[in-house]
Parts: structure tokens; sequence; C-alpha cells
């Protein structure tokens, strides 16, 4: 029995979240004494993936497969698990992730878990920690099934290098007709996606219009950062909903989160909360999120985030 | 057409949550519980449904009899019936299983659910329905029409949207954009009156091994003490995203 992970890729490239799921699952193997099978589709250079010590790859190189479709994606997986007897499955946190995984551990009658954070604390029984109540909390997981599907929360674990030399695998796999058709793909382009952000500038209502969000994006560009707002932002129309982030938005799990006049309601910190450095800026010294953060400034943002931009653009002249 | 909406009971988004019993068990005292609002969307746009073709409309919860008050709340905003399989939902799988039963001794068309819970953020039991019962999924809803057999949903990626289309019957996960949430329909007096005379059927389920078992909630640690930096010293943020953040 042996670990799989699967990796995401873009553009013929394995996604940047990629190395932190293949160090969990490196060292999940070593906590199982058993190999570490890397699986991907339609990946140009695998050579990077050797950095985080798998013992075999399997790339599978199959047109079927250059979009994303649950169907066939959960079938090749599957039938690739099968083939190469496996026991646990590790896969990322991704929108797409989620969206096949349940799928995939009827496929291989394996039990799914979301959200983990961390490797199991005992191989019998068998038990893990999971993010539940929106980030609000966390739980201790038994499962019984000897075959699990281990879905990783996007930063819990880090990167542990560990380079190795993989078996390069070959192996068949048919992929059906699926019965669900994309008629089109809609990307916005440019900008960088909040699940591929390292880090993200979020702002909020205290921002007052649209039409000030020049600054904020300027930070962004600065910081090789994505962009985000609160929920009543894109309510308004200010900013489109895919920036929304939250417990009913997107998930925010980056290095660096900046959050410039919002004030930080339960259910805004509910989704971000697991960013690993937060920053806010606000003008009132009463803001929950004060309360919730690592560095704060309080001030008005109209002043503060120029100043910002421009100490952050000498900064750079000098230092790169 | 018949469709089925799968009805999550969460806490409210503003509860504090803390637990009790050595931390095995979540303290619902004083919390208030809601539609789970992925599911709310759903419930809303399964309502125009109704209004354009006449269709049924039925919500089925997996829980004790304390989710009922939500239950009644979906026929008070116009669902025909309501369902409620009495067990303790503690696992997405048997959650997915319970409702996969009913759904095949009882044909419906479409089944909508939410993206996730959240409360326990499972994000498995539409998947998991849709493939015990061999239909077309589709999550991360933010459109959905319908054209005969056929439905076209919008789907939320990462950095974009797409357009799928498949044929029913079919289960999707809705949220938030499926309707806005200013068009969210709330029960009004004649919709709380007829829901009285609406069926709430009860299903008794027998005991089976369940594949998980949460033994200890945890919450997450205190936070340290915010820094707080002067607006004057902008430098000091400069140095912090420069050395401890180290993203410049
Ligand atoms: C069911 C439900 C789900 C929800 N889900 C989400 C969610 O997923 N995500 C989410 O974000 N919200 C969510 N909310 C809404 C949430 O409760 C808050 O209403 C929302 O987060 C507030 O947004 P805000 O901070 O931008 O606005 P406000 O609360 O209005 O805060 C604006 C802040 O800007 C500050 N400010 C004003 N002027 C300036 C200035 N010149 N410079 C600096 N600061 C300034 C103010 O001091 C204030 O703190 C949800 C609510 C409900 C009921």
């Amino acid at each position: 029995m042996s670990v799989l992970t699967y990796i995401e890729s873009k553009d013929y490239k394995a996604k940047k979240n990629s190395f932190e799921v293949i160090s969990y699952a490196r060292a999940l193997a070593d906590q199982l004494s058993t190999d570490l099978v890397i699986l991907c589709f339609n990946i140009k250079n695998i050579n990077e993936l050797s950095n985080y010590g798998p013992d075999k790859i399997l790339n599978i190189n199959n047109d079927e497969l250059s979009q994303f479709n649950v169907q066939k994606y959960a079938e090749a997986i599957s039938k690739a698990s099968s083939k190469l007897s496996v026991s646990h499955i590790i896969i990322g946190g991704s929108t797409d992730c989620k969206y096949l995984a349940p799928s995939l551990s009827v496929k291989t009658n394996s039990t799914y878990i979301s959200n983990v954070v961390s490797l199991p604390s005992s191989l019998t029984p068998f038990t893990l920690r999971r993010s539940t109540f929106s980030n609000k909390a966390f739980s201790d997981v038994i499962i019984k099934n000897e075959k699990i599907i281990i879905g990783i929360c996007n930063n819990s674990f880090g990167l542990i290098e560990k380079k190795s030399s993989p078996e390069i695998l070959n192996l068949e796999i048919n992929i059906p007709e699926s019965t669900i058709n994309q008629e089109s793909i809609e990307l916005s382009s440019g900008s960088i996606s909040i699940a591929d952000a390292d880090i993200v500038v979020s702002a909020g209502r205290g921002l007052k219009g649209p039409e000030n969000w020049g600054m904020i994006e300027e930070l962004a560009k600065i910081l090789g950062a994505a962009t985000a707002c609160s929920k009543p932002v894109s309510d308004m129309g200010w900013r489109p909903h895919s920036e929304h982030v939250g417990q009913t938005g997107k998930p925010v799990a980056t290095n660096l989160y900046i959050a410039i006049g919002i004030s930080g309601a339960i259910q805004h910190l509910a989704g971000v909360s697991s960013s690993k450095v937060k920053v806010v800026i606000n003008s009132d010294p009463d803001a929950p999120f004060f309360k919730a953060a690592d560095y704060g400034i309080i001030g008005d943002a109209f002043d503060i985030v120029p100043k910002l931009n421009e100490k952050l653009k000498s900064f750079k002249a000098v230092n790169n | 057409m018949k469709i089925l909406v799968c009805i999550s009971c969460v806490p409210d988004t503003t509860s504090k949550i803390n637990f009790i019993e050595n931390d095995t068990t979540f303290d619902t005292n004083g919390i208030q519980f809601v539609i789970n609002p992925n599911d709310e969307f759903g419930l809303t746009r399964a309502m125009w449904i109704k209004e354009m073709d006449n269709s049924t409309v039925d919500t089925i919860n997996v829980g004790l009899e304390n989710t009922e008050p939500i239950l009644k709340k979906t026929l008070a905003i116009g669902a025909d019936k309501a369902i409620r399989i009495n067990e303790k939902p503690t696992d997405g799988f048997r959650v997915a299983k319970l409702i996969s039963d009913y759904i095949s001794n009882n044909n419906y068309d479409l089944i909508i659910a939410g993206r996730e819970s959240i409360d326990y953020n499972g994000t498995m039991v539409p998947g998991i329905i849709s493939e015990i019962l061999n239909i077309n999924f589709i999550t991360n809803c933010v459109g959905l029409e319908i054209d005969g057999n056929k439905i076209t949903a919008k789907r939320e990626i990462e950095g974009g949207t797409e357009i799928l289309s498949c044929n029913l019957p079919a289960i999707i996960g809705g949220q938030k954009g499926l309707v806005e949430e200013s068009d969210l329909k709330i029960p009004n007096m004649r919709g709380i009156m007829q829901a009285r005379q609406k069926p709430l059927e009860i299903i008794e389920t027998e005991n089976d091994e369940i594949g998980t078992e949460i033994i200890k909630f945890y919450k997450p640690k205190e936070k340290e003490e915010i820094k707080m930096i002067d607006s004057e010293n902008l430098d000091e943020l400069v140095e912090i995203f420069n050395k401890n953040a180290k993203v410049i």
C-alpha cells in the first residue's frame, strides 16, 4: 500500500501550492513507512517535483485531461490509485480538488477528510486534525476506513525540501467520455487569483466608493498581491463577487493579509484568520480587527496607503 | 419537475463557538440555528423555478427534532413538503448516503445543495450523492438556467468562472450568486399559515457503522498581542514586510 498525491497543474506546470501538498504526502509516507507516488497530468517538466522526495512519478499525458473535468479527473485518479494499490490519497484544498474529492472517495471506497491541518497524531486509530466551524475551531477526527483521502488546507504544513531520484512510471489509463460539458470559460486577465496569491490586499467599506480602489490596486501591484474585499463591497457592486472573502466568500490562507478599512466582523475574520501575518489599517481604534491581527495602524487609509506605496517603491528601488 | 433542496441547519454566522463535556461536544447554549447560507440561495432559486413551471419543491434535512423549526421555515418560504431523516448528522458520507436512499426511492429531477455547510465545512455531501446515484454534479454554482432536460450552470473557479452544461437528473452545489442576497425569500404571514398544513415527513434510520468520529474540539490559540505601528512611522511596516513577512 502506498501514498499517492495528486498534483494540480496550470499551463503545463505544477501549481505553486503543489509543493506543500507533496511535502505533506512525503511526511505521511515516512510515517507509514511506505512509498510516495506523485500523480499529475500533462506537466512538461517534472524535474522540480523531485525536490520534495517522491519515490515515483506518474505524469499522464492525455489531451482528454487538458481541461479540468470533474468526471474525467476523478476517474483518472481513481484508476491510477487502484493500479498502484494506494491506501492514502493526498490532495490540496483548491476549488477543483474539493469538487472532485467526494466522487473520488466513492469510486475508491475511501473516506474523504477535508481541511486537514496536520499529520496524523496517531496511526491506530488514524487521527487527523481539521479546521471546522469556518476556521473558528479545530477538531480531531478518527477515521475507521483503511483507505483515506486527505485534503489539506493551504499554508497549514509548509515546505520540506528533500531531493530524490524518482522512478518515472508509465501507465495506460482510459479516460471515459464526460456527461458534463464546458461551454465556455472566463478568466480575469492579468491579475493574480486569491487562491494562488502569497499576499492578499483587501479593502472594505471604509474606502467609501469604487473610485478609490486605485491605491489598493497599486499596493497590490507593488507587492505582487491579489486584491480582495469585504462582503458589502461586493454586494454594492464596488468590486466583483469573485473578490469577496470571508465565511460566505472565498477563504484566504496566505502569508500576508492586509486589511484596509475593514472592521473585522466575525464572518469576515472566519474566512481570513488562517493567514500567517495579518496587518490592519483602520481609522477606528476600536475596530474588532485589531484584536485579530498581528500588526495594526490606526489612521486614515487615504493618507496612509499612498504614503506606504511610495515607501515600498523606494525600498524596492534601492534593494532590488 | 421534482426538485429537492438539501438543508443543513447551522449556527448563525455571528455565533461564538464553544465546546462542552471536555471539548467533545459543540455548546448549543444560546446559539441560534439558521438555514445554511449556501443552501438558502439554492432554496430561493428553487422557488423561482417553481413559480415558472409549477415544479414541486421538497426540502430534506438529516437531523434530530431540534432542526424542525428550520424545515418549517422552508415550508413557510414555499416548499411543498419537508423531510427529516431522524439521525444526528456527524459524518458527511453517512448524511449523503441517507439522502441518496431517499432520492432513489422518490425520483427527483434536480437536487440543490450548498457548496459546503458553514459548521463542519465537509464540502462532500452533494458530490457523494452524485457518485452514489450516478448523476451529474456541478458545484460552486453562481448561476443556474434550466431548459427542458438540460441545465446550464455558471461555476466559480480560481481566477474566473466557467459555464458548464449537463442533462437532468443532476445535483448542484450552490453559493452566493445563485441568487443575490437581496433576492432571498423570507417567510410571510400567509406562508407561515400555509406551512401548518404542509407535510413534514419523518424517516427513521437503521443503525449502521459510521466511518468517522470526532473525538475532540479545539479553539484556535489565543492571538498574541497585536503590535501597533505609528502612522507616522511607515518605515517600520516596510521593514516588517521585508524581515518578518519576507514579501519584499
Ligand atoms: C450571513 C452573513 C454572512 C456574512 N459573510 C461575510 C463574509 O463572508 N465576508 C465579509 O467580509 N462579511 C460577511 N458578512 C458581513 C459582515 O457581518 C460585515 O457586515 C462586513 O464584513 C463589514 O464589511 P466592512 O468591514 O467592509 O464594512 P464596515 O463594517 O462598515 O467597516 C468599515 C471599516 O472601515 C473603517 N474606515 C472608515 N473610513 C476609513 C478610512 N478613511 N480609513 C481607514 N479605515 C476606515 C471603519 O472604521 C470600519 O471599521 C456576513 C454577514 C452575514 C449576516
